[in-house]
């Protein structure tokens, strides 16, 4: 006590402040930083939750290594990411684009791209799930069917599965996008867009020389959130191919499905945290890779 | 401060007086099992029966989301918390024994002998090194349920008793459209529902065959039997073209649509069809092979005693155990769940043995086999994609036969090899 008071204030000051982060440190080093240690421990482990660990050493990881499914989902994971994130740029940035420039409806059109982002993933899964079956109950093929064109198998198919798959989730994260978009375009001052209506330049030299550099930080942003989102698909994939995850033979199975089917139905506890490492150090990765682009636009 | 702690230590004593004091007219033993409303309704009608006839023992029931159980059930018996009387899946035995979670029951009270004369005969998977370690109240078969009204339709009278039967059966149900799209199945297929045990514990045997050697740990389909079986399991879609894997999304979902003429699945169905409205069904055994060979497969949740029980509460726990495996439980069981008698004592008297839902059902458990499964979504994924690799690849079947047995074998050795 009498060491408390022979502080300055300035130095009560710093107590303080160390006292009430304290607390957000140590819930935060509770529940995250704890679990994510116990992960990369168990990783070296053997333990199937009931009995007891024993060291394994480095064999998850090779096994990991040598195992052919996991570098299908590898693939599968980075296909994701691959098509998700452009795609999903471009769509939204398009339609935060023009739905910037109308002002009929504005606010309702804005809802209408916005509903899916709150929709539950869950419900909207099930609801494509039923869209993509073939006849007589889903949706696009007794379109197809009734105009006399052949039955596309969407679901059913290797080829077809992931892109089927990916298209509802990049349609739920799309509202969230055309937001930010909507955000980062209000923000570009009004003053460039007079200056180039005064020296009477073109739509696309607007759109190339000023709207598109000036919005830099939010397609960083936005770039490194969806990529993140998609490196981490799960509940999509999850709801759609519930009978047989992941599946037709592998063909949409993420990352995360792998771990989560690892764990808890073979309850394969030290190669499922394997699994969630390399994932860790994939995040991880994309993470850095992308700030340091966002580093090289401040300079 | 330490006149507190003197009063806290006191007051402590007398309250554990007072357990103890207690505890020497009635045992509180514990039992656990995950929810589902109807198992946990018979439960609680079972615990106030048994309690009634024993008035010196309590029971208590807590039940977990399925999602949580396994986790939960890991983390208290080794604390010494937790159940006294535990409900497990039968496949997960092994886990159980190994992890020291359960203890064999004594041969006193459960003479292995006695049991191996009693029980229906697959539930002696649940023996090991001479001992039970856990026994069912219920178990579960699988049967072929069919759809009266589209019977009727196609002036089919009765349900198919042969395979060659079922495919001529099928092909009067199946409809197809202008483009040749199917809008109707004859029968559902789909290796990620019953099918892979279909496959695996039926027409394996039926084409001659035996799944598996050395107790469940070698794959053993990968001859001739096997790939007449799955010849004609893909042939039904190919050839004879009366069904597709996946129609409607789920083959249940299909037969409860009124699209589908013919469903093989669990009795576990009966419930969920009995509520949907305007479905006729009925059910059937499944049909025997071209040999006249029938079988069936069975499954089972069993109830054992957990390590934690000591003493009276063992007593109690192994007192509670005979009551749950009593020809009474085993009635109260299939009339309060819908599940079937573990024993023929129970499960073929005439009222059981001719109902006309549960009968082929508890017909089939006379001849049904319970696979040992090391990981059984890991051994069904391998069934699942020796299917779609036919279907979706052209995949030749015998090479997808023997590409699943390899991976199948991979699951089993990785288990067993500890």
């Amino acid at each position: 006590m009498s060491a408390y008071k022979r502080l300055s204030i300035r130095q009560k000051q710093i107590v303080w402040a160390w006292l009430f982060l304290a607390i957000p440190t140590l819930f935060y080093g509770l529940i995250r930083f704890y679990p994510t240690g116990t992960a990369f421990v168990i990783s070296f482990q053997d333990w199937n939750l009931l009995g007891e660990r024993t060291w394994t050493g480095l064999s998850n990881y090779q096994k990991l290594w040598n195992d052919p499914v996991f570098w299908k989902v590898f693939r599968n994971t980075f296909a994701y990411l691959i098509l998700g994130t452009p795609v999903s740029l471009v769509i939204s940035f398009v339609i935060a684009y023009h739905l910037d420039k109308t002002r009929f409806m504005h606010g309702f059109l804005r809802m209408l791209y916005f509903l899916p982002f709150m929709t539950s993933a869950v419900a909207m899964a099930w609801v494509w799930r039923w869209f993509y079956q073939p006849v007589p109950i889903g949706l696009f093929n007794n379109f197809l069917a009734s105009a006399g064109i052949p039955q596309i198998a969407f679901l059913n198919s290797t080829t077809n599965a992931l892109p089927a798959v990916l298209a509802p989730a990049v349609w739920a994260g799309l509202g969230f996008q055309v937001i930010i978009f909507m955000a980062g375009l209000r923000a570009i001052p009004g003053s460039y867009y007079e200056a180039a209506k005064i020296d009477g330049v073109g739509w696309w030299t607007v759109l190339t020389r000023i709207t598109l550099p000036l919005l830099k930080p939010t397609i960083v942003f936005i770039v490194v959130f969806s990529s993140i989102g998609f490196l981490r698909i799960f509940d999509h994939v999850f709801n759609m191919t519930t009978n047989n995850p992941g599946g037709p033979l592998n063909a949409t199975k993420p990352l995360v499905l792998m771990i989560y089917e690892t764990a808890f139905s073979s309850f394969d506890m030290g190669y499922a945290a394997a699994q969630t490492v390399v994932l860790f150090l994939i995040l991880l990765l994309v993470s850095l890779l992308q700030l340091w682009i966002l580093k090289g636009d401040n300079s | 401060m330490s006149r507190y702690m003197k009063r806290m230590a006191l007051s402590g004593l007398t309250a554990l007086a007072t357990l103890f004091g207690s505890s020497a007219m009635a045992v509180e033993i514990e039992y656990w099992q995950y929810f589902f409303d109807a198992r946990v309704d018979a439960m609680e009608q079972l615990i106030e029966k048994f309690e009634e006839a024993n008035p010196d023992i309590t029971v208590k029931m807590t039940h977990f989301p399925y999602a949580d159980y396994r986790t939960k059930v890991a983390a208290a018996i080794p604390a010494g918390e937790g159940p006294d009387v535990v409900q497990l899946f039968y496949g997960w035995l092994n886990d159980y024994i190994e992890a020291g979670l359960i203890q064999p029951l004594p041969k006193d009270a459960f003479d292995p002998a006695v049991i191996d004369a009693e029980f229906f005969p697959m539930v002696q998977a649940m023996k090991r090194d001479g001992s039970y370690y856990a026994l069912p109240t219920a178990v579960r078969s699988l049967a072929l349920f069919y759809n009266t009204r589209l019977f009727e339709e196609a002036g089919i009278e009765n349900p198919p008793a042969t395979l060659d039967e079922l495919v001529e059966t099928a092909k009067k149900l199946a409809k197809v459209d202008g483009a040749g799209n199917l809008t109707q199945v004859g029968i559902t297929t789909g290796m990620t529902a019953q099918d892979h045990h279909w496959w695996r514990e039926v027409l394996v045997r039926q084409f001659g065959g035996d799944p598996y050697s050395d107790d469940y740990k070698t794959v053993n389909y990968t001859g001739d039997a096997g790939l007449d079986a799955l010849n004609f399991y893909v042939g039904l879609e190919k050839d004879h073209k009366v069904t597709q894997s996946g129609f409607m999304d789920e083959p249940q979902a299909a037969f409860k649509g009124g699209r589908a003429g013919m469903h093989i699945d669990g009795s576990f169905r009966i419930g969920s069809l009995n509520k949907v409205r305007g479905l006729k069904w009925g059910v059937a055994e499944l049909p025997a092979g071209p040999d006249g060979t029938k079988s069936n497969y069975s499954s089972y949740w069993v109830n054992g005693i957990t390590t934690k029980a000591e003493g009276e509460k063992y007593d109690a726990a192994v007192k509670f155990l005979q009551y749950l495996t009593s020809d009474e439980a085993m009635q109260l069981w299939l009339d309060v769940v819908g599940e079937l008698p573990a024993k023929p004592s129970v499960g073929l008297i005439e009222e059981n043995a001719n109902d006309p839902t549960f009968g082929p059902f508890i017909k089939g458990l006379e001849y049904a086999n319970t696979t040992k499964f090391a990981n059984e979504s890991a051994q069904r994924q391998a069934m699942v994609d020796m299917v779609a690799r036919i279907d979706i690849e052209g995949q030749d079947p015998a090479e997808s036969l023997a590409a699943a047995a390899a991976e199948e074998q991979k699951v089993l050795d990785e288990y067993y090899k500890k």
